[in-house]
């Protein structure tokens, strides 16, 4: 025994020196790590739709504009100034000079040119190298990106488009290195080379992708050396982690353990209204098939009956009872457990045209049966309700909001019964107007009122198939508001245009509007500068940690 | 006994191609697709169109398995729609992780069980087996998820002894060479990264393990009690041998067949079935990417690990039938 013990004491001796010298090195340089639920898919800006691939790579690229911090507004990035012709289809930026990629390469037009044609132009060489799902949904209406001056870019328009500035603030649009993606080809999402605060270091899938200061950055070098997303799937290890100091922050907290983070004095949560919506939608009984894919109702494409028409929820009657049988603040308090707020609009009441005037449906399950009987139901009727099989910010723990709904429905004489599918075919069914009625919600993309009012209420998303508008609301003058929003640039005038389309739309009641989820994150308390951004994105560059 | 194991291999043949037919079969018939999961809400019917092309996805069953098979033979598995990275990247990064996370649950199954059962075998009907035997029927019991909690909770956030999950420090520097941690790191002499390695090990290999050790406990234990009633025991004891010689040097290699059965299978079940282990612990390892690429339809990832998982099973398989000539002679393969 005794021959092991002197041994055992060199060695435990020699570990603690070495683990010594590594908590030397921590100290001496900056490092955050914050804990993600996933890892990210590729770290191609402009070929993913998800929130994990997205949160890193905002602290690799930018764009030609971006967002004011903590806000949707823009300011300038890489262009420095801009201008829009009078007849709104053409948008001329300046390019700022002097900013270099991380791979050294200069950025100019042609860089911006490179950004944008590798996802429109089909005979682009880099063409094949991604999927570009937000292009065909978000920038279709940009015809093409001219190189006009060595720092200049013009942007032509197919027809005038007053959301395309705020879209030039996303990450679909951010500028890469057109010199790394030759380099790499079809393996460039692997490689980010963008020209914000931070470069990439390396990617160890499932486990970390680590991102260090870029020091020739254009602004002041970030305050942080190193930036190291970690993923820790689950929400209760993530925490665990936070608290043991393993890592500086995380998203996502179990809103479960608010009350823990909120009394524990090493940590803070931060919390800000999301932008997002949450919703019941009744299927209003008529679709329209998009033949030609333009993604507008055209004379040749007429109104038909969706696959799930459902005669009681074509009543207005009908719909408004349903709206009043739902207890929402009950839901929100219960079964969000205080991570959302009332929700009466189709879109969070910071953006651009809220119509805060719009009384919501009271609670009044009395109301709802005089409803039912003056629309011919007195005895109510049977139904059937799509439950989304993920959860959502905006739909927190859909099979428990579901039996919520179905209880304060039968309470008025409606039998709900509850459908759950897969989510790929969920999206499928309900984009194709098989339910009478179904839960969903939205996040918004840019910032732009167009993005959740045109989506999700216009009736030109009501194609059946590929359906954004899955209540089938189609009253014509709520698109001919959107439409014109959308083609005039001064702002006072588009907001009058929303807060009356959300008029008419509160009067035909289609959907149920449930819910804005706030968005939560923790951080250790030294942990300072980060401020939440709306649109959910992660931008680390002026974070600090004391 | 060469023949054998040539015999076996090429048996393996046969195996893998029924197992991806049955893998690729039953993700087609499974609801959902890959397309849209990839586009998210509100994709245009031409673009989902355009993936479907782009990955074959809308030729006939028997046209895209016979494209997979052919790739396969030529040692390509195709790319993960999701990530468009190589499916076999994809594996490969993840399958040394998976390797020693399991390993190292065996180590532990192994030796905590086996010697488990062997006392309690030993003291039958005492305090100790009743003990032993409650504990490892605790141990079959306990949910992975919440032991995984509790034990991150003790050793990791109240006594700040080991780290909370993840697969080493991020602050050490740290060389890949094979992809396996403790090897890279003793072959690239890093104690710091050993250490390290080896301390994010623990937990989750505790987690992982609890419940073969159990079972080899339980395992052992019968084939012990049986062991020790036979004819040859009691003449050894009547020679006048110590029961610990009579335990340890003739009873348990007897006994040890139907434990290494346990052991063989428990090792390939954990190869797939480490996902809530990995969840808990952050483990980047094949048990989460296989669930994940379940969830998002993505099919040559599928397929791709479920190959893998095969492979690994039939090689285990086999392994553990070799260990049976060596345990007990009189098996002996033609």
């Amino acid at each position: 025994m005794k021959k092991i013990i002197l041994p055992l004491l060199c060695l435990i001796l020699v570990i603690s020196q070495i683990t010594g010298c590594v908590e030397e090195e921590k100290a001496q340089e900056k490092v955050l790590i914050f804990g993600m639920s996933g890892d990210a898919d590729k770290l191609d800006p402009a070929d993913v739709t998800d929130g994990e691939s997205i949160s890193r790579m905002d602290n690799i690229f930018e764009s030609l504009v971006e967002y004011t911090s903590g806000g949707t507004d823009i300011q300038p990035a890489l262009a420095t100034s801009w201008n829009v012709s009078n007849d709104g289809l053409n948008i001329t930026l300046d390019l700022r000079k002097n900013v270099k990629f991380h791979d050294g390469t200069d950025f100019n037009a042609d860089a911006v040119v490179f950004s944008f044609e590798r996802q429109y132009n089909t005979s682009h060489p880099h063409h094949d190298y991604g999927e570009w799902a937000y292009w065909g949904y978000m920038f279709s209406d940009i015809e093409s990106v001219e190189k006009n001056k060595d720092y200049q870019v013009i942007i032509h328009l197919k027809k005038p488009n007053a959301a395309m500035m705020t879209s030039l603030a996303m990450f679909t649009v951010a500028i890469i290195s057109p010199t790394n993606a030759e380099k790499w080809g079809e393996d460039a999402f692997k490689h980010p080379v963008g020209t914000g605060p931070f470069e990439f270091v390396e990617w160890v899938k499932d486990d970390h992708i680590t991102l260090k200061k870029y020091d020739n950055y254009w602004r002041d070098p970030a305050k942080l050396d190193k930036l190291i997303f970690r993923v820790i799937e689950d929400p209760s290890a993530r925490l665990l982690a936070v608290q043991a100091g393993e890592i500086h922050g995380m998203e996502y907290p179990d809103p479960a353990s608010f009350n823990l983070i909120k009394g524990d004095k090493d940590l803070q949560l931060l919390s800000q209204a999301g932008m997002n919506v949450g919703y019941l939608a009744m299927n209003t009984g008529y679709g329209y098939y998009d033949e030609n894919e333009n993604g507008v109702q055209d004379d040749d494409e007429p109104w038909v009956k969706t696959p799930g028409y459902f005669e009681p929820l074509t009543n207005v009657s009908v719909r408004k009872a349903i709206n009043h049988a739902i207890n929402k603040t009950s839901i929100i308090e219960n079964l969000y457990k205080g991570t959302a707020i009332v929700a009466k609009n189709g879109m969070p009441p910071f953006m651009l045209g809220y119509n805060d005037d719009i009384e919501d449906f009271e609670y009044d399950p009395e109301k709802a049966v005089e409803l039912l009987e003056e629309a011919g139901y007195p005895t109510g009727f049977n139904t059937t309700l799509w439950v989304m099989p993920v959860s959502r910010p905006y739909m927190f723990d859909p099979p428990k909001i579901a039996e919520a709904i179905q209880s304060y429905l039968a309470d008025v004489g409606i039998n709900v019964e509850l459908y759950q599918i897969d989510w790929s075919t969920y999206l499928e069914e309900t984009e194709n107007g098989e339910h009478p009625m179904c839960l969903l919600g939205w996040t918004g993309d840019n910032g732009d009122p167009d993005n959740f009012m045109n989506v999700l209420y216009g009736p030109n998303s009501a194609s059946i198939g590929t359906a954004g508008n899955v209540a089938f609301y189609n009253r014509s003058e709520v698109q001919e508001k959107f439409t014109e929003a959308l083609q005039i640039y001064d702002t006072d005038e588009r907001a009058r245009l929303y807060e009356e389309a959300q008029v008419l739309i509160h009067e035909d009641a289609p959907f149920v509007y449930l819910a804005h989820a706030t968005q939560n994150i923790v951080f250790r308390s030294n942990v300072k500068g980060y401020t939440l951004n709306p649109t959910e994105r992660k931008f680390f560059y002026q974070v600090d940690i004391e | 006994m060469i023949w054998y194991i040539i015999k076996r291999l090429l048996q393996l043949a046969p195996v893998i191609i029924g197992v991806t037919i049955i893998a690729f079969s039953l993700i087609q018939i499974a609801p959902g697709d890959p397309a849209r999961t990839m586009l998210g809400q509100h994709a245009t019917q031409k673009e989902i169109n355009e993936i479907r092309e782009k990955y074959g996805l809308d030729e006939p069953i028997i046209v895209q398995y016979g494209i997979w098979l052919s790739g396969v033979l030529r040692g390509d598995l195709g790319r993960s729609i999701i990530t468009n990275d190589l499916v076999v990247n994809e594996i490969s990064s993840r399958f040394p992780n998976t390797i020693e996370l399991t390993i190292a649950a065996m180590l532990f199954a192994i030796l905590i069980g086996g010697f488990a059962g062997i006392i309690s075998a030993s003291k039958q009907y005492s305090v100790t087996d009743y003990t032993v035997m409650g504990v490892a029927l605790f141990g079959i019991s306990m949910p992975v998820f919440w032991l995984g909690i509790i034990l991150m909770m003790v050793f990791g956030v109240m006594l700040g002894w080991l780290p909370i999950g993840g697969r080493i420090d991020l602050f050490i520097p740290f060389q890949r060479v094979t992809g396996f941690m403790v090897i890279d790191s003793i072959i690239t002499f890093n104690l710091p990264a050993l250490i390290s390695s080896i301390k994010h090990l623990i937990l989750p290999a505790i987690a992982l393990g609890t419940i073969p050790m159990a079972m080899i406990a339980r395992v052992t234990r019968s084939s012990m009690l049986e062991v020790l009633r036979q004819d040859f025991i009691r003449t050894e004891r009547a020679k006048g041998l110590s029961e610990r010689a009579v335990i340890y040097k003739h009873a348990v290699r007897n006994a040890m067949v139907p434990v290494v059965t346990v052991i063989g299978l428990n090792f390939g079940l954990l190869l797939a079935g480490a996902i809530l282990t990995e969840t808990v612990f952050s483990w980047p390892g094949l048990g989460r990417l296989v669930v994940e690429a379940v969830y998002e339809r993505d099919y040559p990832l599928v397929v791709g690990c479920i190959l893998i998982f095969a492979i690994v099973f039939v090689i285990v398989n086999l392994i553990t039938d070799i260990l049976y000539t060596y345990i007990d002679p009189r098996i002996k393969y033609e």
